[in-house]
């Protein structure tokens, strides 16, 4: 943490000789990765404050960045000339290179917790995530942000979220072999993660939950909580709002929000007064579907008729009149 | 003295006083053109503030809400605009039956000023399609023909309905003790396809029954200076100027030519709302279809 802690006086000033060094490029050859291995391949190698300054240069040829080389990102080194150099060094700028990434965290809660609400040892950056030397892509099942081991490196902070989520239906499905039931990211995305109660979020996660439950967020749509939230109002309940978040539990399970027993509840959160009969309200019916929704399979049948009929008659009242009127000359009638 | 003159029979009527030009026979009173007024301004905010939620997956549709001030100020003028319809329906129902049994008012429940449908009505509708190949001369009209009956009772019926359903959805809490919960699910889908209904039946059927077609185009101004030229009722209605002149009370219903500020005001007023009409027709044709 120390060593991400921002320029130091030192650092000031190792920046200046390198910038008047930068002057002539041709006159500094940047120190290699073996030059820097010379000290920090020493696995006991330490700070003066006596914090660990070793790399293990197997992991890091192992990592995503082993190709790199050490001052590709540690670029106030690369125009140094005298070691060991001072402790504190520049930032490292994953944006330099990973500039979209970058830009999505700098809109992200996390950044504006670092940056702006004073949480700066707590809130994450880059490293906190992806790790440092050890930087492995989503498709390495060793990464901290391989797809089954973002629940982990999340919960690395949010332990109280991961222990909800652990016990939840997507961490079940997970666990019972379904790679496609979510993780954080999918609902939270990885690099423009928002406050859960934004609007926009509240919204854009329907839509994610959709993905999966296409038939249920469909029959959510014909109510009157999803078409208000359809035309981007979040005045009402949308799917986290009754089967919670984290903590998703099946209906037949007691505990979940959503069980028979706990109905009243979680709908009176909203509709002070809702009693057992209020609840009996289908929140994802379907016209179509007989047995989930028989008064409303009638209903849609009469007015599909009804409508049909209407206007199939007075169109061709209309039609047969307009002709007659027309033969007329126009006239009266 | 009579403003109107008795000739020898010619036309359409038995009768046929044919009139001097400018004499008009009053049709509605101030109570039934401020009702329709009441009726129609409602129903094009209920339309126009509903539809949103309706289309709520159209593109126009958040724009529309926007102007209404977003979903919370939509839903404030589609109650408050629900509440008057139905006040003035009420308020008309009360009239008819005040009329039929305090005051004694005879022919509101049958014959042929009645709005009840009656035989006299199918047989005007044969001969009306008798009339549409040719084969028969205009139906001889009463004071209201089947289609504008079929108009009436629609929005009685609907609103009475759309009413009931919108009153649950608005205070379901309160609706929970006296019906079960899924009777919200109907009441949103039976909500929405009224309105579809009715959202199409006034803005494309009325529309052209009423003002659109030959002969009325661009409207019929009737319902707005509550007078009509008396050629065109003889016309139109012959039934009823047949039984207006033996009564003997076309005298009592001669009014003056509406003057240039009332028919202006009746333009005005049926231009907006037709065009208001066809907009929300057209919004809801471009949702369909795309």
């Amino acid at each position: 943490m120390a060593r991400r802690l921002g320029l130091s006086l030192a650092t000031l000033l190792c920046l200046g000789v390198s910038i008047a060094a930068g002057a002539q490029p041709s006159a500094v050859k940047p120190p290699g990765n073996e030059d820097c291995l010379a000290c920090h391949g020493d696995a006991g190698a330490k700070a003066e404050n006596g914090a660990s300054i070793a790399v293990n240069a197997k992991v890091f040829s192992g990592s995503t960045h082993g190709p790199l080389d050490c001052v590709d990102c540690h670029k106030d080194l690369a125009t140094l000339q005298e070691f060991p150099h001072p402790d504190k060094l520049a930032k490292v700028a994953c944006a330099g290179c990973h500039d979209e990434q970058g830009a999505k965290y700098h809109d992200s809660i996390h950044s504006w917790a670092k940056e702006k609400a004073g949480l700066t040892a707590a809130a994450p950056a880059c490293a906190d995530c992806h790790g440092t030397h050890d930087i492995r892509g989503t498709d390495d099942a060793a990464g901290r942000v391989f797809r089954a081991n973002i629940p982990a490196t999340c919960g690395s902070c949010h332990q109280g979220v991961l222990q909800q989520y652990d016990h939840g239906v997507h961490a079940t499905a997970r666990k019972a072999g379904n790679d496609a039931a979510p993780v954080c990211a999918d609902c939270h995305t990885s690099h423009t993660i928002q406050r859960a109660d934004n609007d926009k979020f509240r919204l854009a996660v329907t839509a994610e939950c959709g993905t999966c439950h296409s038939e249920v967020v469909e029959s959510f749509r014909r109510t009157f909580h999803g078409k208000v939230t359809e035309l981007g109002f979040v005045r009402v309940a949308a799917c986290a709002d009754c089967h919670g978040a984290h903590d998703i539990l099946p209906a037949y399970n007691a505990a979940s929000k959503v069980s028979k027993d706990n109905l009243v509840q979680t709908c009176g959160a909203c509709h002070a007064g809702a009693n057992e009969s209020f609840v009996k309200y289908d929140p994802h019916p379907n016209p179509h579907n007989y047995k989930r929704s028989p008064v409303m399979w009638w209903v849609n049948r009469f007015y599909t008729v009804l409508i049909a009929g209407c206007f199939g008659f007075f169109g061709l009242h209309s039609a047969l009149w307009f002709r007659r009127s027309r033969r007329n000359g126009g006239g009266k009638s | 003295m009579s403003t109107l003159t008795v000739e020898p029979a010619a036309g359409p009527s038995r009768l046929t006083p044919a009139p001097p030009a400018l004499v008009h026979v009053r049709r509605f009173d101030g109570k039934t053109r401020a009702l329709h007024v009441v009726v129609m301004t409602t129903f094009l905010v209920l339309s126009a503030s509903g539809i949103p939620l309706l289309f709520s997956e159209a593109r126009w549709a958040r724009l529309l809400a926007m102007l209404f001030g977003g979903f919370h100020g939509a839903g404030l003028v589609h109650r408050a605009a629900g509440a008057i319809l139905l006040a003035a329906v009420a308020y008309h129902v009360a009239d008819v039956f005040w009329r039929a049994f305090v005051k004694g008012e005879r022919g509101i429940f049958w014959g042929p000023s009645s709005m009840v449908p009656q035989p006299r009505d199918v047989r005007q509708f044969w001969q009306q399609v008798l009339w549409f190949f040719g084969r028969g001369p205009f139906p001889r009209y009463e004071q209201f023909t089947y289609w504008e009956k079929f108009d009436y009772w629609a929005v009685l019926w609907g609103t009475a309905l759309m009413g009931a359903a919108g009153l649950i959805l608005w205070f379901p809490e309160m609706a929970s003790h006296i019906l079960p919960g899924w009777m919200f699910n109907v009441a949103l889908f039976v909500h929405g396809a009224e309105a579809a209904l009715a959202i199409g039946f006034i803005f494309v059927v009325h529309f052209f029954n009423g003002h659109l077609r030959p002969g009325k185009f661009p409207m019929d101004l009737v319902i707005f200076t509550g007078v009509v030229p008396a050629s065109e009722l003889q016309h139109e209605r012959a039934g009823q100027w047949d039984r207006l002149v033996a009564e003997g009370s076309l005298d009592a219903l001669s009014a003056r030519r509406p003057d240039a500020a009332a028919v202006r005001r009746g333009q005005i007023l049926g231009t907006l709302a037709l065009t208001a009409g066809l907009t929300i027709v057209a919004l809801i044709l471009f949702a369909v279809l795309s």
